[in-house]
């Protein structure tokens, strides 16, 4: 591990769009985390999306210039990470992809590739981080975001971290692993498709009994927040790292200052 | 229609070759090398001695059996089975226990079995201890309607027959001087379905109850 | 049967209200994932097999000729005749030919896609022919006038008391709604079928190039009285299904039952070889193998060639979640959910199953549980790019991705456009989020959006930190 040598690994701070516009919190919160783990903690300002939504659409064009301005901009970094699953599956397992018959991007995007993490797995795995001292008072049940799951393999590792928040209890629903609906453009091209798998997570999320919902992607997370709010659902829902890094204390997603603690 | 299908198998067979980006056949020294290969696949592993493994997970299929000693007690196995399950005095039973001798009172043949069949014995070529399954081969002796058509088949098994895997039964095959079976039926237990609320019927379109007679070894 | 796939949004929202289709669905969908999730964790070589299995299969597609050409030669040692069909319609004018020659009357079939892929039944019914579906599944369809929904369970969106009025309408009463009356009468109608048939139609799970032999896999019992008992038996199958040897047959054996149906194996596993011999007692006095290419060898030369290792298990519609919500009718032919929507655009075309590939979250549980590790999601991603490649896709789609791309491209340019949304959006939120949102309704029609906090995290960043 870098810290072994007593140099603190620099990490540039994948900031997702989502989290970017609609909950800067999980990107302090991220921060925090690596900060207290050890690392220097850089924002590049060039960046901007990972490309998914373009590699997803099937316009593999604009996702490789994306991909290209990502490579670009994190680099010269030890680490790039990022609180998603979704995008950083994108560029760990899609970048080398991308560029497999281009003989110039394909070693840079091999190399950002392997030093690309998922924030949790990344302080769990890599840095063996165990964040302490935080509390949170509440009954939290965890959604398997799919791109974490599936493509990272992330599932042990938000749990055990979560085992160090004081006054946190999990309580697993069923089917954890199952899609929420959101599936990035998904929900909107399919909305009734959408809505019924949201409604069937929604189900499983309540059935649990938790009033609250964890998670490592903000699209899920989102998602599966506006269909509480809309059925009017106390659940609140925060991003994993909201929690670990005790910046949890503000209303949930979709949720308000007024809400009941 | 059969020029029609021999052009059709040359343009398949150029698409295929077209596919794999070759221009013809496999060298004939490929080829041999992918004939003479014997594969060696990985097989579950297996903890128990091979007639109890068998009995086990036939039986999880449904199935039932019954240990006799000696090949004379199959009769009276199969009777006292008939008298069980309140069947009339009439089996199809395979020729290869022709020499056996059945109840007088019994009609008994070794002909196909029609509809009107409600019971037959066969004897199996080998029994199979990974899935609980049995190896009937089609010929004079067995024919393939036995095992289908009648509601309750009995099946006559030698201990010395029961194998830990297909690969050993697919070697007994292979072994057999006639080659193939026209039909090799395994039979893991009774038929059954499933299609109606995915709740399990046994009995769908072949025996609803399939009964072993094991023969001590 | 006609292909249906441009009307997926309009069957999949039919779907979703459909009661009884739900009720149907999620019964289905608990059954089929909890025995399958128990056989492989019962099964510590699971994983392992799994890898083998997809090796194999593409060692097989690798010396795809070769073995064809093995099985070819075993299937006529063995007295058998081999047809190739290079599509649909010259399937079809094969069987049909050995329909007439033999004078058919009545035609029983046990379970083949391949057989709906060719769309047979519809031909061999236009020339006079009685076609009797005999697995209970497709029994039941055919009576009700539908096509499959599921390729191993085809009936699966049926209820019991819609499968009690399907029989009582076609059997006469009295009306039978216990599962084991059902099924006994469905026995006795079509044991007289089976006695009466001229030609047996089957497909074939897995052609053993070793031997020339066909193996089918069921649970029922119809597969093999339909082949036993007609005069003629004809196997259809796609060229792709040939493996090597029995031993290798039985790599995918132990895969197949355990990701279909969640056993440890199915009730019957037949290996047939040839036309009844001089002295059997019974079995079909002629065997035909139709191969079917239809597609298959353009699979194989591109990006969509893991597609060939398919072996039919249905694992990826019962994990699929957009499948669970929909059934298998919205897709719109033969093949539905994930493996669906990879086959149907490749064999009907890009442009008439446009929906397919891009009705899927990309969530990838499909490809954890494929017994041959297809990556489906990949493959519906490269179908999705073929349709970018040739404008299939809307045209405001791929205008938004031309905007997306122009602003994404320009950082400041983004962060500016990112800065001002943020805004807009905090003064239409009220209380944390916001209901009604004009160009985002397909949003908001089902949840609310969460109201930003009004900055973006890079403006705060910056603010703090300066980078």
């Amino acid at each position: 591990m870098t810290q072994s040598t007593g140099k603190r690994p620099r990490v540039g701070l994948f900031a997702t769009c989502l989290m970017n516009m609609f909950r800067p919190n999980v990107g302090f919160a991220a921060a925090k985390l690596l900060e207290d783990a050890g690392c220097i903690v850089e924002v590049p300002d060039t960046q901007t999306c990972c490309g998914q939504p373009g590699y997803n659409s099937g316009d593999f064009d604009s996702a490789r210039a994306l991909a290209r301005q990502v490579i670009a901009a994190f680099e010269q970094y030890d680490y790039v990470v990022g609180p998603s699953g979704s995008c950083m599956a994108t560029i760990r397992h899609d970048y080398p992809v991308m560029f497999e018959d281009d003989p110039d991007w394909l070693p840079r995007a091999k190399a950002l590739a392997a030093k690309s993490f998922e924030l949790l797995s990344f302080l769990h795995d890599e840095l063996g981080a165990t964040p302490a001292g935080t509390r949170h008072l509440a009954t939290a049940t965890y959604h398997d975001s799919c791109s974490g799951l599936r493509g990272l393999g992330i599932k042990g590792q938000p749990r055990e971290l979560l085992a160090g928040v004081a006054g946190l209890k999990l309580k697993e629903m069923q089917d954890a692993e199952v899609c929420c609906g959101f599936g990035g453009t998904f929900c909107v091209k399919y909305p009734e498709i959408s809505e019924k798998m949201v409604e069937d997570k929604i189900h499983n999320i309540i059935e649990s009994g938790a009033d609250t919902v964890l998670g490592g992607d903000l699209g899920c997370l989102m998602n599966i927040a506006g269909r509480l709010r809309r059925i009017q659902s106390p659940v609140r829902v925060f991003h994993t790292a909201e929690v670990l890094a005790g910046m949890a204390n503000g209303p949930g997603i979709g949720g308000h200052s007024q809400e009941s603690r | 229609m059969m020029q029609t299908t021999q052009n059709s198998r040359d343009a398949i067979f150029g698409a295929i070759r077209s596919a794999l980006k070759r221009s013809g056949p496999l060298p004939d020294a490929r080829r041999a090398e992918l004939d003479a290969n014997v594969p060696q696949h990985t097989r579950p592993a297996q903890d128990e001695n091979l007639l109890e493994r068998f009995i086990r997970t036939f039986e999880s299929r449904a199935g039932t059996v019954q240990h006799i000693a000696s090949r004379a007690e199959i009769p009276a196995a199969v009777e006292a089975y008939r008298a069980n399950m309140n069947l009339p005095h009439r089996a199809a039973v395979g020729a290869a226990l022709k020499d056996l001798i059945w109840p007088a009172d019994w009609q008994v043949h070794h002909n196909r079995a029609g509809t009107e069949e409600l019971l037959s014995v066969s004897l199996c070529i080998a029994a199979i201890a990974e899935t609980g399954s049995l190896m009937l081969g089609a010929s004079a002796d067995s024919p393939t309607t036995h095992n289908f058509v009648p509601d309750d088949h009995v099946v006559v098994l030698e201990a010395a027959s029961i194998v830990g895997y297909f690969e050993e039964a697919w070697a007994i095959l292979r072994q057999r001087s006639e080659g193939m079976p026209r039909a090799t039926n395994i039979i893991s237990g009774p038929s059954r379905t499933a299609d109606v609320e995915q709740t399990i019927q046994l009995g769908a379109h072949g025996p609803r109850r399939v009964h072993v007679l094991i023969v001590a070894a | 049967m006609e292909i249906r796939s441009k009307e997926f949004k309009s069957r999949a929202v039919f779907a979703i209200h459909d009661a009884s289709l739900q009720q149907a669905m999620g019964k289905a969908r608990d059954g089929f994932v909890g025995k399958r999730a128990q056989q492989a964790a019962e099964l510590p070589e699971f994983e392992a097999l799994r890898e083998e299995a997809k090796n194999l299969k593409n060692h097989i597609l690798e010396n795809l000729d070769h073995y064809l050409e093995r099985y070819e030669d075993a299937v006529k040692r063995a007295g058998g005749h081999v047809h190739w069909a290079r599509d649909a319609q010259e399937a079809r004018a094969i069987i049909l030919d050995i329909c007439k020659r033999v004078n058919a009357k009545t035609i029983t079939k046990g379970k083949s896609m391949v057989s709906e892929e060719i769309d047979l039944n519809e031909a061999l019914i236009e020339h006079g022919m009685e076609v009797v579906e005999t697995d209970l599944g497709e029994y039941i369809i055919q009576l009700a006038n539908e096509p499959p929904s599921h390729i191993i369970a085809p009936a699966v969106h049926k209820t019991k008391n819609q499968v009690s009025d399907l029989f009582e309408a076609a059997h006469g009463g009295p009306r039978k709604t216990e599962v084991a009356d059902l099924v006994n009468e469905a026995r006795q109608v079509l044991r007289e079928k089976y006695f009466r048939a001229d030609v047996g139609i089957t497909g074939g799970n897995f052609l053993i190039a070793e031997t020339g032999s066909s193996m089918i896999v069921t649970n029922e019992g119809n597969g093999d009285l339909t082949q036993t008992l007609a005069k003629v038996h004809i196997v259809t199958s796609g060229i792709e299904r040939v493996v090597p040897t029995l031993d290798d047959a039985t790599l995918f054996l132990r895969l197949l039952a355990r990701s279909a149906t969640g056993q440890e194996t199915e009730t019957y596993t037949t290996i047939s070889t040839g036309p009844r011999r001089a002295t059997d007692l019974d079995g079909p006095e002629e065997y035909h193998v139709v191969l079917v290419d239809n597609g298959r060898s353009k699979m194989l030369a591109g990006h969509f060639r893991d597609m060939l290792r398919c072996i039919r298990c249905g694992a990826c519609m019962n994990h699929c979640p957009v499948y669970g919500s929909v059934g298998g009718h919205a897709y719109g032919w033969v093949y539905p959910g994930p493996m669906g929507s990879v086959l149907t655009p490749l064999i009907k075309g890009l442009d008439n199953a446009y929906d397919l590939p891009n009705a899927c979250t990309l969530n990838g549980r499909c490809a954890s549980v494929c017994p041959v590790k297809i990556p489906l999601p990949d493959l519906l991603r490269e179908l999705r790019h073929l349709q970018h490649q040739q404008e299939l896709s809307p045209v405001m789609q791929r205008r938004a991705l031309k905007a997306w791309r122009f602003v994404a491209t320009r950082p400041k340019l983004y962060h500016a456009g990112e800065w001002i949304a943020v805004r807009v959006l905090k003064l239409l939120g009220r209380k944390g989020s916001i209901r009604r949102l004009p160009f985002a309704q397909a949003w908001t029609d089902v949840r609310d959006l969460p109201t930003p906090e009004g900055q973006t995290f890079l403006q705060r960043w910056q603010a703090q930190r300066g980078k």
